[in-house]
């Protein structure tokens, strides 16, 4: 705790600077009066400074993680991205886009090149070389480290221009300053966090404010550079089909409510065109735009469109409205007709392909309990709890409302888009925790739009009142609810008090925030999971640094062309950080595969060994935290890799590793969990250890209880390493015994 | 796996003692005579060091300037420092001057043999007798055997060496002393007189033996000392004109005793550390020189968080490290560890305007053999006419590296050795002439400039 208080002291400090801003954002408006000459010059000054030291704060929020832990690359997906990252800038592009890497998956092997999203990779390639050129000799670790941040201050200048774009520069400044150091958008951008995510929301929201700007202009170019920002988030996340189908969406129900224009016209079919054949160029993506059903609502849209601007030129040949009121009803509905059929036809012939997997269960929640265990595996896909909408929105969740409010009342195509954009994203990042992020930035920007809104609202009534002393009555610009004129004379200072109370009370809130966004980052995001950090028993910091010490293990002591067999979780960091051979891997693109991993981890011994046999296994890593109460260990993951091994071969059947439905390890176990192989190989000679004062020998602390088979003899496997602190074993698959 | 060894020993010896028996004595040796040789072989680490006390006289005609030594050929390749020196003086007022030594190839050398050649300092007059000290130093002599073992067992090494020294000339009385680092002794060779008393072999006296007479001897005991092997090390020092001696230095390194064999057990490791994995070695010491700073520890997947500094800001500083995991035999580990210097205490300027480094040659770790060691001391942008003075001979050649910021390059001097010692950690110099800072704080300048101007044009368009 002591030291939770200490770094909450250091975030105070640390986010002092968007509350300043605020403030001398405020001061401005204040000082304008007595600079009248040069107030435009001044206004510029500080917006750019303003933005400038968020831009910097965006970049030094995120490096938590390595001034508490190092420079390097967190979690699980980052390892892959770095080891591609590492590979395109040795081999160079041709090579990367035609790799074929043997190195997982085996023995399938996995074509990199035509299942990744390079735009990550490439990026980071990109201002390596750049940095190269311009003679800094960074090592390309640190290149990757930092682009996540180094996106996410360049996020907080698209925020801007996107506040700026639907409410006002005051809204964008705010907008900025929230991004900044919003939790939700942080937890993937910490320094460290290589993902996809990293530059993906920064293409996102670049996507949307360049489509919005094209949208409000009409501008040909505009568009065009939607259609680029839209290429560039295809290549980056998957998260594209986000986009592809808000846009229509966003189209449709501007069609719908009469907001048909030119502009709306030149700004979607440019996008949607360009950006289609753009899109078509990543090897991952190829023809999915006019195949996938999930790819179909923008190509209806487009063709809806098409039918708008024929019937707007009819209506503009046509001068009888009775005659065209009966030729758009029939035109629609042929219209929406052929698009059904079209529809029905492509997809009973399998031309268009179904919607995947993914794609029901963000509409459905529960179609992954039900149908894909192994989405519903991971815990990031779970649906989002309340407390962890606080504990990334905090204020903002409550500031969401209001600013839908703000945007309702001055509706334009602009404020639609956004309405939009916040109510259908809030819906995803409910459905699953990580699609918190995708709705970050619209939280971020209608929350600025309330907060800019409300506090633009407070400071025009106290200064217009000193001005309603000599002008009478000129009253407050936009929407100052309290100016009456009848009881103009007693209000006023009571109206004066009250707004000085609301704009504390918002400052108030605003400093709550920016400490919370801090103290949240340093303590729950800045963790590279990688290195596990925990207190002493006497306050000091010990490490844990298990998983590299087995990793280098791994890379040092074993054949270079070694296999490991490990739960699918693992699979990124052994071949990034060991070096060697793994069975299934983070892309989970094989079920099948990883559920015969799953049978093996949960048969018995001498069944494993045929199946290991059968995959040229030659060491079998497990994490076990029974030693240290490591909680996310194999054991916990358990009944996952039963239920996806189940899932595919029925002999292994969930009720058998639970008693009563109750899932233990100790003595009370069932029969088939004590001497299944992932029970064996984690908590082989465990029963000698004594692992907490006062506790039997056995007891396992991450589960709090004593193991219930402490005699496990191995027979087709040895143990080969076990890291300091048991949380990484490692055993060595025997080679079969001499037949005579 | 012994009934291979065997033959392959057996086949050894033969090659050794062949060159022995049919060997032709050369002529010049005749005038010199070795009264008494005293040889005391240290063998408790896998270094094995090795001191001669030569009493030699010149029985010939001539005075006679230099003395041959001969090593048999499987030591020469394991030969690592050899040094002489002249003692003069009476007991306690002994001085000694260091001898110049040169290998030699002798045109009638019995097969095989090698040999060095001590230039002594004064000529050797007729009648007339000299002391030599000689230390010479043997990397991989220690064999293990079993070659293979499991954790739990402990390691036992062979060491092959002739009872009776080597030498082209007449040795009048000879004694030898081995020291083992423990009691446990499973064999030696007894060649009698041989007597043994604690950790300590004795051979000999042994009275008037020819030139070139050999007695092979193998001693089979104990010895759990780390045999820490630094296969590679890239030693990288980098002048900056800033004010700092930055070093980075990349081990390769390996256990090279017995490998290890079976499972990895860390319970018994952790439990029973006595018993269990006793030739295994997990902790290192570096010794950096003082005011050190900004010193980290890391390999390629990131930092190792096991080390331990003292620094010391008069003293020699000392680095403690762990390896990821313990080390045991066969198991390897690479890791970087870098350094930043004061670079007042190690660049000079000489009498005649150049700059001159002076740094240690060879490697931090203690009781370390490094197989190969490349120094490489980048020189700051543009220095021009660089020179290296080492005091033994090494490769030598230029490479050009690029840095941060740099336009033409930074010159590198390159510096090679195989099979690099303790003693070699002695200072060695590179001189070169250093441009005008001005010149190069220009092109920074230029540089540091347009990238402010790029910002500045940036930060206008918003």
């Amino acid at each position: 705790m002591v030291g939770k208080t200490e770094s909450q002291n250091g975030a105070v400090k640390a986010t002092a600077a968007p509350a300043m801003n605020l403030e001398s954002d405020l001061f401005s408006n204040f000082s304008f009066k007595s600079f009248k000459l040069k107030t435009k010059q001044q206004e510029l000054l500080l917006r750019v400074s303003i933005l400038g030291l968020v831009y910097i704060l965006a970049f030094i929020t995120r490096l938590f993680s390595v001034l508490r832990y190092e420079s390097m690359i967190h979690e699980f997906d980052p390892y892959f991205n770095y080891r591609t990252t590492l590979f395109l800038t040795e081999k160079g592009f041709y090579e990367f886009w035609n790799w074929f890497d043997s190195e997982s998956w085996y023995p399938l092997g996995r074509i990199i090149g035509g299942t990744l999203y390079p735009g990550l990779m490439v990026t980071a390639a990109f201002i390596y070389w750049t940095l190269r050129f311009l003679r800094f000799a960074v090592h390309i670790r640190e290149v990757c480290v930092l682009t996540a941040p180094f996106f996410a201050s360049n996020t907080t200048v698209v925020a801007y221009f996107f506040g700026k774009e639907i409410w006002d520069s005051g809204a964008g400044l705010v907008a900025a300053a929230f991004i900044a150091i919003c939790p939700g958008y942080i937890s993937r951008s910490v320094a460290g966090s290589y993902d996809n995510e990293g530059v993906a929301i920064f293409a996102l929201l670049l996507t949307f404010y360049l489509f919005v700007k094209a949208v409000n202009t009409g501008s040909l170019a505009w568009a065009l550079a939607s259609a680029f920002g839209y290429f560039y988030m295809v290549s980056a996340w998957g998260g594209y089909v986000f986009i592809i189908n808000l846009i229509p969406l966003y189209v449709l129900v501007l069609l719908i409510t009469g907001r048909y224009s030119m502009r709306l016209y030149v700004a979607y079919n440019c996008m949607y065109v360009l950006g289609m054949l753009l899109a078509m160029q990543i090897r991952f993506v190829g023809f999915q735009h006019v195949q996938s059903g999930e790819h179909m609502a923008a190509m209806g849209v487009f063709f809806l469109m098409q039918v708008f601007y024929f019937l707007d030129w009819v209506k503009y040949m046509l001068s009888d409205t009775k005659l065209f009121q009966a030729f758009l009803r029939i035109t629609v509905t042929s219209a929406v007709a052929v698009g059904a059929l079209a529809l029905g036809v492509g997809t009973a012939s399998g031309y268009i392909s179904p919607w995947t997997g993914r794609f029901y269960s963000l509409l459905d929640p529960t179609y992954a309990k039900d149908n894909i265990p192994i989405i519903a595996s991971v815990s990031e896909h779970q649906p989002t709890a309340w407390s962890s909408f606080m504990f990334d929105f905090h204020i903002l969740l409550f500031l969401f409302p209001a600013g839908l409010y703000f945007c309702f009342k001055k509706l334009s195509d602009a404020t639609i888009f956004i309405v939009m954009y916040g109510l259908t994203s809030m819906y995803f990042a409910g459905v699953m925790v990580r699609l918190i992020l995708v709705a970050t930035p619209a939280v971020c920007l209608i929350s600025a739009i309330a907060v800019s809104a409300t506090i633009k609202n407070l400071t025009s009534l106290l200064r217009t009142k000193s001005k309603t002393a000599v002008a009478g009555s000129s009253k407050g610009t936009g929407g100052s609810k309290a100016s009456s004129k009848a009881s103009f004379d007693q209000s006023q200072p009571f109206q004066k008090n009250g707004a000085i109370a609301l704009l504390l009370g918002a400052f108030y809130l605003l400093s709550k925030y920016a400490t919370h966004c801090t103290w949240v980052t340093s303590e729950a995001y800045s963790s590279p999971s990688i290195v596990l950090a925990a207190r002493g028993a006497h306050g000091n910091r010990v490490i844990f640094d298990d998983y590299r010490e087995a990793y280098f293990w791994l890379r040092q002591n074993t054949p270079p062309d070694a296999k490991v067999m490990s739960w699918w979780d693992y699979g990124y960091q052994i071949t990034a950080m060991g070096n060697r051979t793994v069975i299934v891997d983070n892309n989970t693109w094989n079920n099948t595969h990883i559920a015969t991993v799953g049978r093996a981890m949960s048969s018995y011994e001498d069944e494993a060994y045929e199946i290991m046999r059968s995959l040229d296994v030659d060491y079998v890593l497990v994490v076990f935290g029974g030693v240290t109460g490591y909680s996310s260990d194999d054991i916990n993951k358990f009944l996952w890799m039963v239920r996806i091994g189940g899932g595919v071969f029925p002999v292994i059947k969930e009720p058998d590793y639970l008693v009563n439905g109750d899932y233990r390890v100790d003595k009370g176990a069932a029969p088939k969990m004590l001497n299944c192989l992932m029970y064996k190989l984690s908590y082989y000679r465990f029963g000698e250890l004594v692992t907490e004062y006062g506790k039997p020998p056995g007891y396992d602390r991450a589960r709090g209880v004593e193991i219930g088979n402490k005699d496990i003899k191995l027979e087709h496997l040895e143990e080969a390493f076990t890291t300091s602190n048991w949380i990484v074993r490692i055993y060595k698959v025997k080679p079969p015994n001499n037949r005579w | 796996m012994e009934a291979l060894l065997r033959p392959r020993i057996m086949l050894s010896l033969t090659i050794i003692l062949i060159p022995i028996f049919l060997f032709i004595s050369g002529a010049s040796s005749h005038q010199i005579r070795i009264n008494n040789a005293e040889r005391r072989i240290d063998l408790s680490t896998h270094i094995v060091k090795v001191f001669l006390t030569l009493k030699v006289e010149n029985t010939g005609k001539t005075s006679a300037s230099e003395i041959l030594l001969a090593f048999p050929p499987t030591q020469v390749d394991h030969l690592a420092f050899l040094e002489a020196l002249a003692a003069t003086g009476k007991k306690k007022k002994k001085t000694y001057v260091s001898l110049a030594v040169k290998p030699t190839q002798l045109p009638d050398a019995p097969n095989e043999t090698n040999y060095y050649t001590i230039v002594l300092a004064n000529p050797l007059n007729t009648g007339e007798t000299a002391t030599l000290e000689i230390l010479y130093i043997l990397t991989h002599s220690l064999e293990p055997f079993p070659v293979e073992i499991s954790q739990s067992e402990s390691q036992l090494v062979y060491y092959r060496d002739s009872a009776l020294i080597l030498s082209p000339y007449h040795i009048k009385q000879q004694t030898t002393f081995i020291k083992i680092p423990s009691n446990k002794v499973e064999s030696f060779t007894r060649v009698e007189p041989t007597d043994r008393a604690g950790n300590e072999l004795k051979y000999g006296p042994y009275e008037d033996r020819p030139p070139y007479s050999y007695s092979p001897l193998l001693v089979h005991f104990e010895n759990n000392n780390p045999f820490s092997v630094v296969e590679e090390l890239v030693r990288e020092v980098e002048i900056s004109h800033w004010g700092n001696l930055q070093i980075t230095e990349q081990y390769k390194l390996a256990h090279a005793g017995a490998r290890h064999k079976g499972i990895f057990s860390r319970v018994d490791y952790q439990s029973k550390p006595t018993f269990s994995g006793v030739s295994s070695f997990k902790h290192l010491l570096a010794r950096l020189p003082p005011r050190v700073h900004s010193v980290y520890y890391r390999d390629e997947i990131g930092n190792i968080s096991t080390s331990h500094l003292r620094a010391d800001s008069w003293k020699i500083s000392e680095l403690e490290i762990e390896p990821r995991y313990p080390l045991f035999g066969g198991w390897r580990a690479t890791f970087v560890i870098g350094y930043g210097l004061p670079l007042e205490d190690f660049l000079f300027e000489s009498s005649d305007g150049r700059r001159y480094l002076n740094f240690t040659f060879g490697c931090p770790l203690v009781e370390t053999v490094v197989d190969k060691l490349t120094i490489k001391v980048v020189l700051p942008e543009g220095a021009k006419g660089p020179s290296a003075v080492v005091p033994f001979p090494v490769e030598q050649r230029l490479e050009t590296k690029y840095s941060y910021l740099d336009v033409v390059g930074r010159t590198v001097v390159v510096l090679e050795k195989k099979n690099v010692v303790p003693v070699h950690n002695i200072p060695f110099q590179v001189t070169f002439s250093p441009v005008l800072p001005l010149h190069f704080l220009s092109i920074d300048f230029i540089i540091f400039v347009s990238v402010l101007l790029g910002t500045f044009c940036v930060s206008g368009m918003i």
